[in-house]
């Protein structure tokens, strides 16, 4: 650098009110995006509650839908909504948390571990209606599960697993090494230190992560848009091959409805799926609490 | 666990016949488990490569009869009556102006949020304001669809501006914006928080004030992390099916008016897929056309975003 222009150097004011209240004001734009965020998110909690509150009864949710808005009820939704949500935790559980012992703890770091994690981390990019798409040719067509809660499920749990594997990833990731090498140099097995040692010590970080990945699955409706034509369904599913429906889906045909009766009940409807997801939730969130009481390193 | 035998407590290298018959049981076991484990990889694996071939083959098949040229070049999208029309152009723009609108939204509000978070806030503000962040990006998408139908537009967009139609761009985008809000904000907030203090410390040391170091230092230092929030939430706002579905509506226009009525990609598929549409037909295939083109767009600002990701680790870490 040359020699500061001294011209520059006297021209030079602190301003020092000018910049405070710039400060300050930036400081109010601050409130109010976060008053914005929060406000909006009490205000569609609030909305759906009004709306939905005074149809939820128990007739609601022991009733089937039906051409009468008064009449309908969430049974088979919600059922469905279980069920899904029980292949889900049968079928991605398992593999993702292999996927991520695979991962963590044997894959040699190199070019085909860069690319599987790189592929994880794009196919948790991917649009979940594409996921529809992948289950209507394989699990619709190609294995001939038609429109089957079976079929739904499946496809369903291929759309969580990166979910659960990033999550499973970190929490064996945040697992000391050094609990890891007191074990192999006592003669275990590698199988033998995850499954005795690194498995236990991570498993409240990977039951967390996983209940977070299952309440997105049973808030995801697109793929199954593809998978469940059936649009009215007053039965409950009698096996794994029978055909189905979720809440988000029932929500959905609702809410497309134009008369307000219809609008009416999906907001019940809505009450009902985040009732769920809130039990959910706080599960993960008291499994959370209690893994950070109980970490000893 | 179990306890080392007499023989390699010794340290001798012959052990007796039930040892080494468990030795070896343990190496079987060890590499089955292996095996079982590589297969659980493989398919997450095969997951990219079946919705790579899906999308491929059956979008091969769609432009067996419709030239390419009509469908990325056509201003009319009408596959489904007659006179059809397969341009594809009307539903991407559809995409574009709800995902528009909603970047518009998430960019500014998240971008100050996550300043807020990571330079001003006190931990207890912290820990209230980040669980409404947590919660808002738990609400499921056709929630979000419910709330601009039936509020955002007969209660804000209508008395505003009379005249919107019941189905409309606007409250599509911003529902959709509040929905990829908290991912702007966590995500910037961490790229934020990642610029090292030391920054932060000379800058004051200089005379800068407080606002000065937050935007003049500590955001361009963690500008690459900011860019790839508002990118990723660009993709997520381009591939958000059911909100988009409900409240942006299911005509295929090419306009950037966002009081009118649109159709989205993933809006047009969710409408062909609950119609009665026969699976083999070429009208059918239009959705894995419409699949790949939005697969495409989204991997592209995926990568993109990883990118700038990879950017601003390599600076500070």
């Amino acid at each position: 650098m040359t020699v500061a222009p001294l011209a520059v150097a006297a021209r030079w004011r602190p301003r020092l009110a000018t910049r405070s209240r710039s400060g300050r004001a930036f400081l109010l734009l601050c409130y109010a995006a976060t008053a914005i965020g929060i406000l909006s998110l009490v205000v569609l909690l609030a909305d759906t509650a009004i709306k939905g509150a005074p149809q939820l009864s128990w007739e609601f949710l022991t009733s089937y839908p039906s051409r009468f808005a008064a009449r309908s009820g969430v049974l088979a939704a919600a059922v469905g909504t279980l069920y899904l949500a029980l292949i889900v935790i049968v079928v991605s559980f398992p593999l993702g948390i292999a996927t991520a012992i695979y991962l963590e703890e044997y894959a040699k770091p190199g070019l085909l571990n860069r690319i599987v994690q790189t592929n994880i981390g794009n196919l948790a990019g991917v649009p979940s209606i594409i996921y529809g798409m992948l289950g209507l040719a394989v699990f619709v067509r190609a294995l001939s599960l038609q429109r089957s809660l079976l079929a739904g499920g499946l496809t369903i749990a291929v759309l969580v697993l990166p979910i659960v594997i990033i999550n499973a990833q970190e929490a064996i990731r945040a697992v000391p090494s050094s609990l890891r090498h007191a074990s192999l140099a006592l003669g275990a097995t590698r199988w033998e230190t995850v499954w005795h040692h690194v498995l236990p010590a991570a498993l409240p970080g990977v039951l967390t992560g996983t209940i977070l990945a299952l309440s997105r699955a049973i808030g995801e409706a697109a793929p199954i848009i593809l998978i469940s034509s059936i649009a009215f369904i007053a039965f409950l599913p009698d096996g794994l091959l029978d055909s189905f429906t979720i809440l988000p889906i029932q929500i959905f045909i609702w809410v497309s409805k134009p008369q307000e009766a219809f609008h009416a009940i999906a907001a019940s409807a809505i009450l009902v799926l985040l009732a769920l997801l809130l039990t959910l939730n706080a599960i993960a969130i008291f499994v959370r609490d209690r893994s950070r009481r109980s970490a000893q390193w | 666990m179990a306890a080392p035998t007499k023989a390699v407590a010794r340290g001798t290298r012959r052990t007796s016949g039930p040892a080494r018959a468990r030795q070896r049981r343990r190496r079987a076991t060890e590499r089955l488990i292996a095996g079982v484990l590589i297969t659980a990889t493989a398919v997450s694996v095969l997951t990219t490569i079946g919705i790579v071939l899906v999308l491929i083959f059956e979008t091969v098949e769609f432009f067996r009869h419709i030239s390419p040229w009509e469908f990325f070049t056509g201003t009319e999208w009408a596959p489904l009556i007659s006179p059809r029309q397969y341009g594809v152009l009307p539903l991407i723009s559809g995409t574009l102006l709800v995902a528009a609108i909603a970047i518009a939204i998430a960019m500014p509000l998240g971008l100050v949020i996550a300043i807020y978070l990571a330079e001003y806030a006190r931990p207890r503000t912290r820990s209230i304001v980040k669980p409404f962040l947590e919660i808002l990006a738990g609400v499921p998408t056709v929630v979000f669809g419910f709330f601009a139908l039936t509020f955002v537009t007969p209660n804000l967009i209508q008395p505003l501006i009379p005249g919107t139609n019941v189905f409309n761009a606007l409250s599509a985008g911003i529902v959709v914006g509040l929905m990829v809000l908290p991912m702007v904000a966590t995500i910037s907030e961490d790229a934020l928080a990642a610029v090292p203090r030391a920054l932060r410390e000379a800058a004051h040391g200089l005379g800068a004030t407080k606002l000065e170091v937050s935007l003049r230092v500590v955001v361009p230092a963690a500008l690459s992390g900011i860019i790839a929030s508002f990118i990723l939430a660009m993709s997520r706002a381009v591939g958000e099916t059911m909100a988009v579905a409900i409240a942006a509506g299911s005509t295929p226009v090419l306009t950037l008016d966002p009081t009118r009525s649109v159709q989205t990609m993933t809006g047009y598929i969710a409408q062909v897929s609950l119609g009665d549409t026969p699976q083999n037909s070429i009208e059918f295939k239009t959705i894995f056309a419409v699949g790949m083109t939005l697969f495409v767009m989204t991997l592209v600002l995926n990568i993109v975003s990883q990118m700038f990701v990879r950017r601003y680790r390599n600076v500070y870490q």
